[in-house]
């Protein structure tokens, strides 16, 4: 048998793979809802919690700060742990797909409003001004002249750490969640066989590739000649 | 007779231990136009500001065409409508195109339509010489012309009074004149000015009063001639002369 034989045979073996198929799909569904679940929640409270900030109440602030700083440096993984094994000494049990879901969205949120924030800051002062001398509210300042300049330098920062996140739904399969990474390995440990592996490899990139392309066309949308 | 537009008395102001404003007592007349001079640091823009309260005086009063600011009761965004303000960095909206500058807050704030203030805020444009810039952006255009698009974005909004805190001295030597140019006829149609600036050529020939402020308080004023050629203070000598060394 040649090499590149003795290669397929083993990391991209048709048989295994289409027997594991089937999981490895269902392990792709499983990914996108946690994903699409961690990224509205994960993002809508950061920038909800940037927006709350802005409103410059110190002990809400110092508040917000806490929570940001603590899931910052935190590793989600040791997040999802202490919620999943931690929940239930409270008497509330969430399922692994909860806790991931809860952990990673934390975890989001708080990265995602230090991003905002940083955005929002960054908006010249005499934006602020020239808008409310025109009679412009605090809020109408806010969504039609500061936060459109902010979501621009947002853009970057908040794919990539949102990329990064998302991807971290494999962590799930700690606390025995059925997304695609746990699948595969499932599956390659029941078929003596990494095949799996690289269709969940394969799935991770149709999933996150269009992302990736996505936020670069978002990019150059935002874009304004200064 | 109708009372002062800006009717400004006792102002103070601090900003923690320090005090800028000393008690400024400043009237502007329907239709004058008032020229504020001084050093840097003497509390010029800290008093254009708390004229339309972007800074919170820290005593005294100030009312606007009839409308106390400093109530708390008085509806501050409405009352800043009439109340222009034109500022040394332009500060257009860089997103938005030059009318979407002078429309935003005819939308938002004086609640017309989308066409009402699109036509108000072409018709504010062609005044200002820029009817033909109304789809540019203010990357797109020079500093004259994201100046005079600033200037279009208050007075669309018809204010009774417009505040300019250095309007040309961001802007190269060349392009001075046509922000002045539209100044002036501005003035000419009527509209109430209170202007930091040091263009003494013009306020020379456009301003009826002259205000000279050291140390945050007003030191003297008068007509432009009197100040300028014959100040009663030293403080005021001493520093027309050393601007018209410029
Ligand atoms: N927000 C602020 N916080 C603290 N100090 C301030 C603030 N704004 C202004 N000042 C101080 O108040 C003093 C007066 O400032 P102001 O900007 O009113 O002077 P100005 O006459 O406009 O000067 P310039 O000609 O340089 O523009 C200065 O010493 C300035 O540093
Ligand atoms: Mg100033």
């Amino acid at each position: 048998m040649s090499s590149w034989g003795r290669f397929a045979e083993t990391f991209l073996n048709t048989k295994v793979m289409l027997k594991y198929l089937p999981d490895i799909l269902s392990g792709v569904v499983v990914t996108i809802e946690l994903a699409l679940l961690i990224v509205v929640t994960g993002i809508g409270a950061g920038l909800t919690l940037a927006l709350l900030r802005s409103l410059g109440v110190r002990p809400l602030n110092w508040l917000i700060i806490v929570i940001v700083d603590l899931f910052r440096s935190l590793p989600p993984l040791v997040v999802i742990v202490l919620i999943y094994f931690g929940l239930p000494s409270v008497n509330i049990s969430a399922s692994g797909f909860v806790s991931t879901w809860l952990s990673l969205a934390f975890v989001l949120m708080a990265f995602s409003e230090e991003i905002f924030w940083a955005g929002i800051t960054s908006v010249a002062k005499g934006q602020w001004e020239a808008a409310r001398s025109t009679g412009l509210s605090f809020g109408q300042t806010l969504m039609n002249v500061v936060l459109p300049q902010a979501f621009r330098l947002t853009i970057p920062p908040l794919t990539n750490r949102t990329i990064a996140i998302t991807k971290g739904t494999a962590l799930g399969t700690v606390v025995a969640v059925t997304e695609i990474l746990g699948q595969a390995s499932s599956a390659m440990s029941n078929s003596y066989n990494p095949s799996p592996l690289m269709m969940g490899a394969a799935a991770y990139l149709v999933l996150f590739f269009p992302v990736v392309v996505a936020a670069r066309w978002v990019e150059t949308r935002f874009a304004w000649k200064r | 007779m109708n009372g002062p537009i800006v009717d400004a008395r006792g102002l103070h102001k601090h900003f923690g231990a320090l005090h800028v404003l000393k008690g400024v007592d400043l009237r502007v007349a329907e239709r004058e136009l008032v020229f504020v001079i001084g050093p840097s640091g003497s509390g010029k823009s800290t008093l254009l500001r708390c004229l339309n309260r972007l800074e919170e005086p820290s005593s005294g009063s100030v009312v606007v065409d009839g409308i106390d600011m400093l109530d708390p009761r008085t509806d501050i965004n409405h009352a800043r409508q009439r109340i222009g303000m034109v500022f040394q960095s332009f500060n257009l909206y860089p997103h938005m195109t030059a009318l979407g500058n002078v429309t935003l807050a005819l939308r938002k704030v004086a609640g017309k339509s989308r066409a009402q203030a699109e036509a108000l805020g072409r018709a504010a444009l062609e005044r200002v010489g820029l009817a033909d810039r109304a789809e540019h952006t203010p990357g797109q255009l020079s500093g004259g012309q994201q100046q005079r698009v600033a200037i279009a974005r208050s007075i669309a909004l018809e204010p009774r009074v417009m505040l300019f805190d250095e309007p040309t001295s961001a802007l190269d030597p060349e392009l001075v004149g046509s922000v002045l140019e539209v100044m002036r006829s501005l003035r000419e149609s009527g509209m109430t000015m209170l202007v930091v600036s040091h263009e003494m050529g013009f306020a020379r020939n456009a301003a009826d009063r002259v205000v000279f402020m050291d140390e945050g308080a007003i030191v003297e004023e008068g007509p432009p001639a009197a100040i300028f050629e014959t100040p009663a203070h030293e403080r005021t000598r001493a520093f027309i002369s050393q601007i018209q060394r410029h």
